[in-house]
């Protein structure tokens, strides 16, 4: 495995040297645009101001072994761009690529997970149990049927659709915002650890950095980048994950939505995806179609067609489905006393077809 | 001369007997009080010697020295006035002494002379009959709350004059008869499930809780009827039984929040505000003074917004809820204070209160900040965990669904199987038993096996999650008259499974 060359660990620590600056040009901006396509002299130049002379002679000064040290000290893996085997290949038809890809986990398990298809699955942080849910099981089919699950580990649909990837068995990478060794949000720690373990995670950012706020945009155009096609599981008018669906868009990616009830104020962004062109997406099967090709693939174990269920079950699942939640929902409702509904409700769960969650509210699997 | 006379000092929920001795010789005029007295004892002196002049009694001008025994036991309060005078007559020779040696009393006096309402008549009347003595005299608005101890004669009076004249013989007071028959614990203006309408799910789940004695958690949001329901339970829980409504009447007699009428009829329910201190919830103070915990004893103890209840206070219940009573030490004293209750809780499922539908506008972050106030101590005591909902239009209008009286009376039946089957062990139900218990007395069908088997693996329950789930399934069980836990007793248990932390984070 070889390692990064020097001018690409130079420009990554200048990267993040110039954080605080950055972060003053993208809060004036509003969008990074292509700050991170100029050169190590353009960025100098445009962003240091005053500071220009410090940072000219850091860069002098830089030590690319101390550098090095750093990266293996971590435990993480780096590959430059000029890494004709580690770095992603596709990442190299950005015109703002990283120069350094670090790698948390195996970085035989990255090339592997890159060698094939991969989709990104993005969406709302304050998701609502139905975009969980999907986004979960999303993941869980996808990476199932051999396709890697690309996020970001953020709170809501990322982290779910890492979830679902790791119960199907771990093909999944999530682009961190932060160093590779931050698991960020702090929350998530325990999924950072169960995602390393099964598959790997990215950042473009030194070791140890700690995100802001224009790392975010800049980590969603990596997530763009390193899938064929992106899927916006669920989001609000203003969410980040419409960004990733844009820069997607943007270099010619296919974009994927998922529809929502229209009632809800979360699932506005993703129904203007739809109508704006991107492709809905019913199940991991849509986004099979974006990735292969319609009636390009199949199944490997042909898709389990959910086996029939009594008509009582039926209809209680159909409630569930329709926004039931609780027991009381579903008596409210009529046609069912409390017993029948409760002994219905955990029949389902036995067949896996609800999932009771916090606060023992019933959400309807995908 | 010497006299001395019985009377009792109440000791956490107990009385204690105390011996007053009042000596009066020659000497320059004098009233001192001794043992250990309180400062409203001492003040007792005021109080006694205006009332013994206002009764018409000779106040003597001699040397008066008045002893609280024993000495090392502290004395609180004004129910010694009563104590005080009688002895000071006795010994002065305006009341017989050997009359004042064979009755106790007990009671505050006004300046008048007349006798102030008391606290704790029935524990009092309890030391007069294990002290073997013949009666006692107490103010006779609590004669009827004395009474209800057998083997004693009851003299209730109303003035210091009374009592001298019953003491002197001059006067004769009936002991008043008490009807043992208490009032039916469903009385008119009892709550009762009949007022409920909808709410089919919580109302099964109040059932299973006062079947099995499970406690309970009640979510949902804001405005729904969660408190209404949790005032509900105690009305479907089997009556008090007589040692139980002795026990409840002595507690709420020494904390001032009986009536003095009698024996208490109905189960009590306590419901403090979240603002509550950890003495104020299991008791303590300087004088050891029961707690919330205790004033629920063989009832409700309710905690609404639960989330917002002080850490230190929810803490403090921990081994209350475990032992079934709370030692509070202060110094040399230690006071055993009962509380075994059913725990009913109420929480909304969010901070906005309005979790799943399209207004919460709750982070995930939030939510789980919100949901971690809850772990702990108090969560794994919660067997069962109900969502309350909006009540639909229809479900308003239809006629009620149940009534206490019917609810109890299968309640009833559930729990008499309970203990019979658990008679001679450590638990009287369902809700106290040990995984030992559990595993001997929940005898599951293949078929309820294999579905409890299905959902450890499938929601990686935690172990004291899946004996949770069994012990509320033998509580539905009980309530079919099932001899077995069969599938679907265990269906209707796992919709009402308390949320599990383990199983959470592994979500």
């Amino acid at each position: 495995m070889s390692s990064p060359c020097d001018d690409c660990l130079r420009r990554t620590w200048l990267i993040g040297a110039l954080a605080a600056h950055i972060a003053r040009a993208h809060e004036r901006f509003g969008s990074l645009d292509s700050l991170l396509a100029l050169d190590d002299g353009e960025l100098v130049r445009g962003l240091a101001g005053r500071d220009a002379d410090t940072f000219r002679i850091g860069l002098q000064r830089f030590d690319a072994r101390s550098a090095r040290r750093q990266i293996s000290g971590s435990e993480l893996h780096a590959a430059c761009r000029h890494d004709e085997l580690l770095y992603p290949g596709e990442l190299r038809q950005m015109p703002d690529p990283p120069a350094i890809v670090h790698i948390a986990g195996r970085p035989d398990r990255a090339r592997e997970l890159l060698a094939g298809p991969a989709a990104a699955v993005v969406g709302a942080r304050r998701a609502t149990p139905y975009g969980l849910e999907v986004a979960r099981m999303l993941g869980r089919e996808l990476a199932g049927a051999g396709v890697t699950v690309v996020s970001g580990m953020a709170l809501g649909v990322d982290a779910a659709a890492h979830s679902g990837a790791l119960e199907a068995g771990g093909a999944t990478i999530a682009v961190l915002a932060g160093g590779a060794d931050v698991p960020y949000p702090a929350s998530k720690r325990q999924l950072y650890g169960r995602v390393i373990a099964a598959g790997c995670a990215l950042s473009e950012l030194p070791p140890g950095f700690r995100p802001r706020r224009w790392c975010f945009p800049a980590r969603n155009r990596l997530i763009a980048a390193l899938a064929s096609v992106t899927v916006v599981v669920e989001a609000a008018e203003r969410s980040g994950a419409l960004i990733t669906a844009r820069l997607a868009r943007e270099i010619g990616r296919e974009v994927g939505a998922v529809p929502g009830p229209i009632t809800s104020s979360r699932a506005r962004g993703t129904n203007d995806l739809i109508c704006d062109g991107a492709h809905p997406v019913r199940g991991a099967a849509d986004v099979l179609d974006l990735i292969y090709g319609a009636g390009g693939w199949a199944f490997g174990a042909r898709a389990r067609r959910a086996p029939a269920l009594e008509p009582h079950l039926r209809r209680v699942l159909d409630q569930v489905s329709g926004g039931a939640a609780t027991v009381s929902d579903l008596t409210a409702a009529g046609g069912t006393d409390a017993r029948d509904a409760m002994v219905a409700l955990s029949e389902l769960e036995l067949l896996g077809r609800v999932r009771r969650g916090p606060g023992g509210r019933y959400v309807a699997t995908a | 001369m010497l006299a001395r006379v019985a009377t009792f000092a109440i000791d956490g929920l107990e009385s204690r007997s105390v011996s007053v001795e009042v000596d009066v010789r020659p000497g320059l005029p004098a009233f001192t009080v001794v043992g250990l007295a309180d400062a409203a004892v001492r003040e007792a002196r005021e109080r006694v010697r205006a009332a013994i002049l206002n009764s018409g009694f000779e106040f003597p001008l001699r040397r008066i020295t008045a002893n609280l025994a024993p000495a090392h036991l502290r004395k609180v309060g004004p129910g010694f006035d009563l104590g005080l005078a009688v002895a000071l007559l006795a010994a002065s020779g305006q009341v017989p002494p050997e009359a004042a040696s064979r009755y106790a009393v007990f009671g505050e006096l006004s300046l008048g002379g007349e006798l102030r309402d008391c606290r704790g008549a029935l524990a009092v009347a309890e030391g007069t009959r294990r002290a073997e003595l013949r009666g006692i005299v107490l103010p006779r608005g609590r004669a009827g709350e004395a009474a209800l101890v057998d083997g004693i004669e009851v003299l209730g009076v109303g003035t210091l004059a009374e009592a001298a004249a019953v003491l002197r013989g001059e006067t004769r007071v009936a002991t008043p008869a008490v009807e043992l028959v208490r009032a039916a614990p469903n009385a008119a203006d009892e709550l009762d499930l009949s007022e409920v309408r909808g709410h089919e799910a919580a109302l099964r789940a109040l059932e299973i809780a006062a079947a099995g004695g499970h406690n309970l958690l009640l979510q949902g949001p804001p405005g729904t009827g969660k408190t209404m329901l949790a005032r509900r339970l105690a009305s479907i829980m089997p009556p008090l039984s007589r040692a139980e409504a002795l026990e409840v009447t002595r507690i709420h007699s020494v904390t001032g929040l009986h009536d003095g009428s009698g024996l208490v009829g109905r189960r009590p329910f306590r419901a403090p505000h979240h603002s509550i201190s950890a003495p104020g919830l299991v008791g303590g103070g300087s004088v050891p003074r029961p707690g919330e915990a205790s004033l629920a004893h063989h009832g409700v103890l309710f905690l609404d917004e639960l989330s917002e209840f002080g850490r230190a206070s929810l803490e403090a219940l921990r081994q209350p809820l475990e032992d079934g009573r709370v030692a509070i030490v202060r110094g040399q004293m230690a006071c055993v204070f009962p509380t075994r209750f059913l725990l009913a809780a109420a929480t909304n499922p969010c901070p906005c209160g309005f979790h799943g539908e399209p207004r919460c506008g709750c982070g995930e972050s939030e939510i789980a900040r919100y949901r971690r106030r809850l772990s702990g101590p108090l969560l794994d005591r919660l067997d069962l965990l109900v969502g309350v909902g909006r009540v639909a239009g229809d479900e308003l209008a239809a006629p009620p669904r149940s009534s206490s009286a019917d609810a109890r009376g299968r309640v009833m039946e559930a729990r008499e199987r309970q203990a019979a089957r658990l008679a001679g062990s450590s638990a009287t139900c369902n809700g106290q038993m040990n995984a030992g218990l559990v595993r001997r007395h929940a005898r599951l069908t293949a078929a309820a096996d294999r579905a409890l088997l299905e959902v450890y693996e499938r929601t990686r329950l935690s172990t004291r999650g899946h004996h949770r789930v069994l012990r509320v399934a033998r509580t539905v069980a009980d309530l079919e008259a099932s001899e077995r836990v069969g599938r679907s007793h265990v269906l209707e248990a796992l919709v009402l499974r308390q949320i599990d932390p383990a199983a959470e984070a592994a979500a």
